[in-house]
């Protein structure tokens, strides 16, 4: 039971923390058929942005302040770069944006150097939050959720409740139409990369030191972002809410599982010291979402609440 | 009927076509036997040999980026599995001259394994292109990665597996010659690269003048259009995506029997981005394209890593510039600039593309002395970029005025120079 | 030619209660529609009738959602583009659909290669089959395109890539040939070559066409079929279609159409 509810909570917490980073990226790739694969340096930068600037004005400025640069940032490059490959099609869009993942890694290491930094949870959240069956959960958890779900809130009121929002929902599904209704889309393809790039940042600022700030953070998180945009479908940020929350669930429990495929397979003949036998689920892990997105981009390529393939 | 005869209605004449495709194969070919007449260092040859390991690897990556238009993330795997087969099989054989031969031949395993894989690969991933069949790629390349750590039977782990080329044997004489070459020293195993690189070279060429390699083209400009004239877009896709993981392989075992070590590492994600960049920065739409890629980017690999730790963003840097601004890559820029030679009108063209250049080259000087410093502020061990003996500390205001003023200095003229352009 | 309806000749093409729903849009409903060997069958209505996706449908591109389409009595509906192809089906586009990075001549090859059994061989050159490269030089003549052979299809001017599309839909030698709109956007003289051209390059097979220059429809066609809405609210030859109120009412915008035939 004690594992179980921890479970569900780490699993959501760290969910919620793929879909901030994700829904960036449905945006950007719904509407303008970029799959960035820069997005999760742009998370990355989010993490060192809020360490050196935490530095010098607190964790709670940095909160604001590192986002909206890596938004910016993001902007940039959408204006002076992207821009400008777009026409040679979205296979060249990819391999800009991988080249640029490249170029960011450099320049993190240099900048920051190839060893992780100190990036740090506040002082104020370094506790418990509360204490279940004598264990205590960790403050910066609660802190993380509550700042997802805000987030969360502020997204849907955005897309919902504003004429911006509007026209970007519909963007998001009919990504031809918008331009017949005369809408600049350059200017709103710019900013969606930015606001996607700046929640990315968000997501590094509130992931970093929750989890790990170095140059290989986007490296490890890149390819799950991607997986989590596959599975959730195209057009769809309900799709990545829930394909964001199930990864998150799925690789929290399998980690926690502490069983061996002898456990699994036993019965069917498999030797308990053969080396299959002595593979444990945990250590799989980190492959059941590329599992995943193999098996649905060959099963359903429209992935859960696409509204259209790839 | 002579083909002369035809030649204006059957296309292009014979002596077009040697000028145009055999000669450059004899050129090559001189050059790889020259090589050694030159008593290349030990260094030189150590560099040669990953040039021609990396040239097949790349040509095989063209197969399916260029002419398929398959964008893959994980062609590194073939390398790999066709590699590790390799390395497994070096280890089975016996000393003695047909030691030797069987080493000399393991390339063909390499191939073997690179096909296999990519046919049990291949069938799920061909059935689209574009965005699906890159992000399928990317899944199955961390798939094999990951399960490659996991059995340590056959990956050996973090370590890998290494092996040894050398089948020892005494010198034996035939007919007066006396035969010493047992792969052990590098400048046999240069011979044995050198081989490789030119058949599979030509092969990979062969293959693109075959119904199959046209047909590749053809479903990557129109896939639609081709199933309209009879051809399955998905069949040819995935018999491609076979022949390419088997060159891939050939590489591999070229790697296996040069490096005498495999490790899971040469199967993952880096080394399948290094391949791309090298077709890419190459250029994808020639055939000799990724062999310049390769050639330029392995060089770069080892002689820029020696001077400076910021050779992984020189290379970032130049794979954007290339994106942007050069698509055809390289040898592309290389063929312009024949044409632009050769075309009416040279003088003021050149002249152009010359100041343009020069401008390209002063802000260079000012991202390099930017690069350069602050990779020496970061290391921290107080270190000062010192070029042609002018010391840059990163707090001197001189430091900053040569970073800030080239950069702006060649923008400004390259911008000029593109408004300038502008009718 | 005309009478061609005779039931113990198996039709080239025969359609059958062909359907096709878009979600909730019914596009194509319930057409029904035969056509003889060697028949030059036209299709017209106003835009939007459903042309195209029945075009979509016969060549395979769309699978139906009822009904059926037979090609000399085997049902091809359902079967993927190429496999219809390899049954003596092809078809054009209305938009030139070229291999855009490939000279004239191989383009032509491409439509040859199959037809003359080169499947998807890679042991041997594309040029090692004489009758291949003779099969194309034989097309390109005919077409009209053999001194621009070996330029980039993309270098084309207009006119001559809708000849190359009609070129590369023939030459595999199919027993039907579908062409949509060839002569699209066409002068008035490159129409008439366009015309003869076509005229030239199905003798002898079944062809069907849709078009919107009339004259070219009333020229070329020994029978007409009028779809308007998805159905099929007339066949029969020029002169049948030209007196048949029907048409006269569904053409009601376009009745300059109609009278430019006359």
């Amino acid at each position: 039971m004690e594992t179980f509810v921890f479970s569900v909570l780490n699993g959501v917490t760290y969910g919620l923390l793929l879909f901030m980073l994700s829904s960036g990226l449905t945006l950007i790739f719904s509407m303008m058929g970029v799959l960035n694969f820069a997005h999760a340096s742009f998370y990355m930068l989010g993490a060192y942005f809020a360490f050196t600037i935490g530095a010098a004005t607190g964790f709670w400025v940095a909160l604001f302040l590192a986002p909206v640069l890596v938004g910016l940032i993001g902007a940039a490059v959408e204006r002076w770069g992207l821009r400008k490959v777009h026409t040679n099609g979205h296979v060249a869009e990819l391999l800009f944006t991988f080249g640029l993942a490249y170029l960011i890694e450099e320049i993190v290491k240099i900048v920051w150097g190839k060893l992780s930094i100190p990036y740090k949870i506040p002082p104020l959240l370094d506790g418990p939050a509360f204490t279940l069956w004598g264990t205590d959960y960790p403050a910066y958890r609660v802190f993380m959720l509550a700042v997802s779900i805000t987030m969360l809130v502020a997204l849907f009121l955005l897309l919902k409740k504003t004429r911006a929002g509007l026209i970007i929902q519909a963007a998001l599904t009919h990504p031809a139409m918008v331009g017949h209704l005369g809408h600049n889309v350059p200017k709103i393809f710019m900013t969606v990369f930015g606001i996607g790039c700046g929640l990315a940042g968000l997501a590094g600022v509130i992931g970093g030191n929750y989890l790990v700030t170095d140059p290989s953070m986007a490296y490890a998180m890149g390819p799950i972002v991607f997986v989590v945009v596959v599975i959730g479908g195209m057009g769809s940020l309900a799709g990545a809410f829930v394909a964001s929350l199930l990864i998150g669930l799925l690789q929290t429990f399998a980690v926690a599982v502490d069983a061996t495929f002898f456990d699994l397979f036993g019965w069917a003949g498999l030797g308990a010291m053969t080396e299959v036998g002595r593979i444990s689920i945990s250590s799989l892990a980190p492959m059941l979402p590329f599992l995943l997105l193999v098996l649905i981009l060959m099963i359903r390529p429209r992935g859960l609440m696409g509204d259209r393939e790839f | 009927m002579t083909d002369t005869a035809l030649s204006p209605a059957l296309g292009p004449t014979r002596s077009a076509q040697f000028r145009d495709r055999v000669l450059p194969f004899l050129a090559f070919a001189a050059v790889l036997v020259a090589i050694p007449a030159f008593g290349p260092s030990r260094t030189w040859l150590t560099l040669f040999n990953s040039m021609g390991i990396n040239i097949v690897f790349a040509l095989s990556y063209t197969m399916l980026l260029g002419r398929a238009g398959l964008l893959s993330f994980g062609h590194a795997v073939y390398f790999g599995l066709g590699g590790y087969l390799a390395m497994h099989l070096m280890a089975a054989i016996p000393e003695g001259v047909w030691g030797v031969a069987g080493v000399f031949a393991l390339p063909v395993v390499g191939f073997a394994g690179g096909a296999v894989a990519g046919a049990v690969i291949g069938w799920p991933s061909c059935r689209r292109a574009g965005i699906p069949f890159a992000m399928i790629s990317l899944g199955i390349a961390e798939l094999v990665a990951s399960a490659a750590f996991i059995f340590v039977s056959v990956f050996g782990g973090e370590e890998g597996i290494s092996g040894d080329r050398m089948k020892w044997f005494d010198p034996i004489a035939i007919g007066g010659l006396e035969i010493d070459f047992t792969m052990g020293p590098l400048g046999d195993v240069y011979w044995f690269i050198a081989f490789w690189t030119f058949l599979a070279t030509v092969l990979m060429y062969a293959f693109t003048r075959t119904p199959l390699g046209r047909m590749s083209e053809a479903v990557r400009d129109n896939p639609e259009r081709a199933a309209f004239v009879g051809y399955n877009p998905q069949q040819v896709r995935y018999l491609v995506f076979i022949a390419a993981g088997g060159f891939a392989g050939v590489g591999g075992g070229m790697a296996a029997v040069n490096f005498e070590i495999f490790t899971p590492e040469n199967l993952s994600l880096a080394p399948s981005g290094f391949v791309l960049l090298m077709a890419y920065i190459g250029g994808i739409r020639y055939f000799a394209g990724p062999i310049l890629g390769a050639v330029v980017l392995t060089w770069m690999q080892s002689s820029f890593s020696a001077y400076t730790e910021a050779w992984l963003l020189y290379l970032g840097l130049l794979f954007i510039v290339i994106v942007m601004f050069a698509p055809d890559g390289l040898a592309g820029v290389v063929a312009r600039l024949a044409k632009g030679v050769t075309a009416p009108g040279a003088a003021p063209r050149l002249g152009r593309w010359a100041g343009r250049t020069v401008a390209a080259l002063v802000a260079l000087t000012g991202v390099v002395v930017l690069v350069e410093v602050a990779v020496r502020w970061s290391g921290g061990y107080g270190e000062t970029f010192e070029p042609f003996g002018l010391p840059l500390p990163a707090d001197e205001p001189i430091t900053w005025v040569l970073v800030g003023v080239p950069i702006a200095l060649g923008l400004t003229l390259l911008r000029l120079a593109a408004t300038g352009d502008e009718p | 030619m005309n009478s061609a309806m005779n039931s113990a000749v198996t039709p080239a093409i025969e359609i059958r209660g062909l359907t096709k729903n878009f979600g909730q849009a019914e596009i194509i409903r319930g057409v029904d529609l035969t056509i003889a060997p060697g028949e030059r069958h036209a299709i017209i209505g106003p835009n939007g009738a459903g042309k195209s996706t029945l075009f979509n449908l016969v060549s395979g591109m769309f699978k139906p959602t009822a009904g059926e389409v037979r090609l000399h009595g085997e049902r091809i509906s359902g079967l993927p583009p190429y496999a219809v192809n390899r049954r003596g089906l092809s078809r054009s586009f209305q938009v030139s659909s070229v291999f855009t990075n490939m000279t004239v001549r191989e383009n032509v090859r491409c439509g040859v290669l199959w037809s003359m059994g080169q499947k998807y061989a890679f042991w041997k050159s594309v040029r090692a089959s004489r009758a291949v490269q003779e099969r194309t030089a034989e097309i390109l003549a005919m077409v009209g395109l053999t001194d621009k052979a070996d330029l980039p299809a993309a270098l084309l001017p207009y006119a001559d890539q809708r000849t190359l599309e009609i070129a590369i839909t023939i030459a595999g030698g199919p027993s039907v040939v579908m062409l949509d709109e060839p002569t699209a956007g066409m002068s008035h003289s490159e129409t008439a070559r366009a015309v003869a051209l076509i005229r030239a390059a199905t003798a002898a097979k079944t062809l069907l066409i849709v078009e919107h220059d009339m004259g070219v429809v009333f020229g070329l066609a020994d029978r007409i079929s009028v779809l308007c809405y998805g159905e099929i609210i007339a066949t029969g030859t020029p002169e049948e279609i030209r007196g048949d109120p029907r048409v006269r009412e569904a053409y009601l915008g376009d009745e300059a159409g109609l009278e430019a035939a006359q």
